[in-house]
C-alpha cells in the first residue's frame, strides 16, 4: 500500500462519489414523485447534473486508481499531480451546479474553463501510461492496447465535446448538437475502453490464464470495439434531420455488434460447465453478473440501434434505461469486482464483511433488475403517448405515470440500500489496506 | 511479421480511415441543411444552456425528461411567443420560476423559434422502411425523396 497509496485514494474518493451520486439520483427521482419536492433549493437543473457528474466521477475514478494499482510502477510524484487535479475540479463543478452556474451542455454543463484541468490531468495520466508501459510494448496482452486506446481517445473526444463553443461551429445548430452527440457517445467508448480492459484484465488474473487476452480473437473484438467508438455513436441522433449518409453509416456499423452478442452467447455456454470449479471469490461473483447485465444492454442496445426501433423509443425513458443499464450494469459492476480483486489480493475481507457484502449484491441486484424494467415500461408509454396520443397534454400524461414513478424510486432506493452496504464494507477494507 | 506490429497498422489503418471521416464531419457545408441561427438567437442559447431548461426539456428528444419536448414548441397551434414566456415566468409543477429581463426572454425566444425552423420532432410522419431504416421528414431540406 506504501508505495501505491494513491491508486487508493482515486478509488476511496470514486467509491464516495458513488455515495453521493446515489443519493442525488434519488432526490430527482422524487421531483417526479412530487413536482414541488425542494424545487426551489436543489432543482433538478442542479440533482440532474449532479448526479451524472457524481456517478461517472465515480466510473472515471474507480477505473483510474485500478489502472494505475495494475501497471504498478507508475510515477508517483505525476500520480499525485492528477488525482489533485482531479479532486479540484471535482469540488469546482460540484461548487457551480450548487449555486447553479451553467455553461455547457448535457453532462458537462460546467463553465468552459473547467475543460482546462480536466484535460490536463488526462494527459499526465497517459504521459505516465505510456512512459511506464511502452518498453514492454511488443507483449502487451490486449487490455494494456485497451486502456492506452481509452486514455487516448478520450483526450481526444473531451475536447471534441467543447467544440461547439468555436464561432465556425455555432451558427449551425443541426451541426452543433451533431457533434455534441458524436463526442458524447466517443467519450463514452472511450471510458469503456478503460472498464472493459480492466475486466480482461481482473479475469485473466482470477483465471490465471493470459491466453485470452492475447488471442487473436481479443484482439478482433478490441479493433471491433473500437471501430463501433469512433462511428457508432449515431443512433443519438437519428432523428436529427442530417444528410442521411452519417445515420446510414452508422447504422451499419452498429449492427456489427450482433457479433459481439453472439460470441458471448457461444462462449457462455462453453464455459458454464468449468464455472463451478473455480473459487467463488466476490470478485469472480461480481463479474459473473455484469456479464449478465453485458448481455441484456447489449441486446437493448441493438434493438436501439435499428432507426425503425429508435424512432419510438427515443426521447423516452428507454434511453435511460440503455444509459443507467450501462452504467449501472456493467461499469458499475465491473469496477467493482475490480476494487473487490483488488482488496481480496491485499487483505482478505473478513468473515462477515463478505457475508455483509453476498447480502448487499443481493438487494442491489434485484431492485436493479426491477428499476430496469420499470424504465422501459415508462419508455414505451411515452413513446405510444408521443406517437398516438398527442391530444392528452403533457401534464395528464405525467399524472397517468404516477405510480411508475413511484415504483421506479421504490427500486431506486433498493439500488441505493444494496451498494451502500457494498460501498461501506469496501471502504473499510481500503481504511485496513 | 510480429503480431504487436500487424495490430498497430490495423491500428494506424482505421485511425486513417477515422480522420478522414472527421474532417467531413467538421467541414461539411451541405450536410446539416440550411439554417444558421442569428447572434440573437445564440444569445438565446446561452440563457438556455445558462439556466439548464435542458435538464428538463429536451430539443430532437435530447435532454432530461421531467419536461416535454420544446423542437417545435414555437409553432405549435396555440402555443408561440406569449406562451412560452408565461412560462417561464410562472413556472408550473416541477418547473421553477425563471427571473429574466425582458431581453433576454426575447432572446431565447428567438432561440426556439429559429432552432424550430431546422426541422420536426416528434417526425410524425417518418417513413419506416422494411430493412429498418427510417426516412425522417425534413422541413427545408430534402435529401431523401419521400
Ligand atoms: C425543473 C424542470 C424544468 C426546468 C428547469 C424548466 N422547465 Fe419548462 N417545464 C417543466 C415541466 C414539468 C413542464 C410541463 C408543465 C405542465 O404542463 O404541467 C414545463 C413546461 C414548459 C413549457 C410549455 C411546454 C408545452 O408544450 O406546453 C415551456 C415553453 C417551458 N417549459 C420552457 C422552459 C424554459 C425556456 C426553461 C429554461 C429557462 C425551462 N422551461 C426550464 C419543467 C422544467
Ligand atoms: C450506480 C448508480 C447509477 C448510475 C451509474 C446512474 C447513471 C445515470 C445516468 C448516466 C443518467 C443520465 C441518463 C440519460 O441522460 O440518458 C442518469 C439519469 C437519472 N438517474 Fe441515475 N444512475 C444511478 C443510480 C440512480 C438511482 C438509484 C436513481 C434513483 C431513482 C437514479 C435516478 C436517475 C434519474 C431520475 C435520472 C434523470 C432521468 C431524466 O432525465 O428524467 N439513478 N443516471
Amino acid at each position: 500500500m506504501k508505495t501505491n497509496k494513491y491508486s487508493f485514494f482515486f478509488i476511496s474518493v470514486g467509491l464516495i462519489a458513488l455515495l453521493l451520486g446515489l443519493l442525488c439520483g434519488l432526490l430527482a427521482g422524487f421531483q417526479y414523485i412530487i413536482p414541488d419536492f425542494i424545487k426551489e433549493i436543489l432543482p433538478f437543473t442542479v440533482l440532474r447534473p449532479l448526479h451524472t457528474l457524481f456517478v461517472v466521477s465515480w466510473i472515471l475514478l474507480g477505473a483510474i486508481g485500478g489502472i494505475y494499482y495494475y501497471i504498478e510502477n507508475a510515477n508517483q510524484k505525476l500520480v499525485k499531480w492528477h488525482f489533485g487535479l482531479f479532486i479540484i475540479t471535482g469540488i469546482g463543478i460540484s461548487i457551480s451546479y450548487l449555486s447553479k452556474n451553467f455553461e455547457g451542455k448535457e453532462y458537462l454543463e460546467f463553465p468552459s474553463y473547467f475543460y482546462f484541468p480536466i484535460a490536463l490531468g488526462w494527459i499526465i495520466f497517459g504521459v505516465n501510461y505510456f512512459k511506464t508501459m511502452l518498453p514492454n510494448f511488443k507483449d502487451w496482452p490486449v487490455y494494456y492496447w485497451m486502456w492506452a486506446t481509452g486514455i487516448v481517445f478520450m483526450i481526444y473526444h473531451f475536447t471534441e465535446a467543447h467544440l461547439w463553443i468555436l464561432p465556425y461551429f455555432r451558427s449551425n445548430y443541426i451541426q452543433n448538437i451533431t457533434m455534441q452527440w458524436k463526442a458524447g457517445g466517443s467519450y463514452v467508448g472511450s471510458w469503456n475502453m478503460l472498464v472493459y480492459g480492466t475486466s480482461l484484465f481482473v479475469m485473466s488474473k482470477i483465471s490465471n490464464n493470459e491466453s485470452y487476452a492475447k488471442s487473436k480473437k481479443a484482439f478482433f473484438f478490441y479493433l471491433l470495439g473500437l471501430t463501433n467508438l469512433m462511428f457508432g455513436w449515431a443512433h443519438h441522433i437519428y432523428i436529427i434531420p442530417t444528410a442521411p449518409w452519417i445515420r446510414y453509416f452508422a447504422y451499419a456499423i452498429s449492427m456489427t455488434e450482433w457479433i459481439v452478442l453472439i460470441s458471448i452467447i457461444y462462449d457462455w455456454k462453453k464455459s458454464l460447465s468449468e464455472q463451478n470449479k473455480i473459487d467463488y471469490s466476490l470478485a469472480y461473483k461480481l463479474m459473473i453478473l455484469a456479464d449478465i447485465w453485458v448481455f441484456l444492454n447489449l441486446f437493448l442496445a441493438l434493438l436501439l440501434s435499428i432507426p425503425s426501433i429508435n424512432l419510438f423509443t427515443h426521447g423516452t425513458h428507454i434511453t435511460v434505461a440503455h444509459s443507467m443499464g450501462t452504467t449501472i450494469g456493467i461499469n458499475t459492476l465491473i469496477l467493482l469486482s475490480s476494487i473487490a480483486y483488488i482488496l481480496e489480493n491485499e487483505n482478505k475481507f473478513t468473515f462477515i464483511s463478505e457475508k455483509r457484502i453476498r447480502n448487499g449484491i443481493k438487494i442491489f441486484n434485484l431492485s436493479f433488475l426491477f428499476f430496469w424494467i420499470s424504465m422501459l415500461i415508462m419508455g414505451m408509454k411515452k413513446a405510444h403517448w408521443t406517437f398516438f396520443k398527442q391530444s392528452v397534454s403533457f401534464s395528464q400524461f405525467q399524472d397517468s405515470l404516477h405510480w411508475f414513478y413511484v415504483v421506479f424510486v421504490l427500486f431506486g432506493l433498493g439500488i441505493l440500500v444494496g451498494l451502500y452496504i457494498i460501498v461501506f464494507e469496501f471502504l473499510k477494507g481500503i481504511k485496513k489496506a | 511479421m510480429e503480431n504487436s506490429k500487424k495490430y498497430l497498422l490495423l491500428l494506424t489503418l482505421l485511425v486513417s480511415v477515422f480522420s478522414i471521416y472527421n474532417f467531413t464531419i467538421y467541414t461539411s457545408k451541405s450536410d446539416y441543411g440550411t439554417i444558421h441561427l442569428s447572434k440573437k438567437a445564440i444569445n438565446g442559447e446561452n440563457i438556455w444552456l445558462k439556466n439548464n431548461c435542458n435538464s428538463c426539456h429536451q430539443l430532437y428528444g435530447l435532454g432530461g425528461y421531467l419536461g416535454p419536448d420544446l423542437t417545435n414548441i414555437y409553432s405549435t397551434k396555440g402555443k408561440g411567443e406569449v406562451y412560452i414566456k408565461a412560462f417561464i415566468e410562472s413556472g408550473v409543477k416541477a418547473m421553477p420560476k425563471f427571473d429574466l429581463s425582458e431581453k433576454e426572454k426575447d432572446d431565447l425566444v428567438q432561440f426556439l423559434k429559429e432552432a424550430d425552423q431546422t426541422g420536426y420532432y416528434p417526425n410524425i410522419d417518418a417513413n419506416i422502411k422494411p430493412n429498418g431504416w427510417v426516412s425522417i421528414k425534413y422541413k427545408n431540406q430534402n435529401y431523401e425523396n419521400k
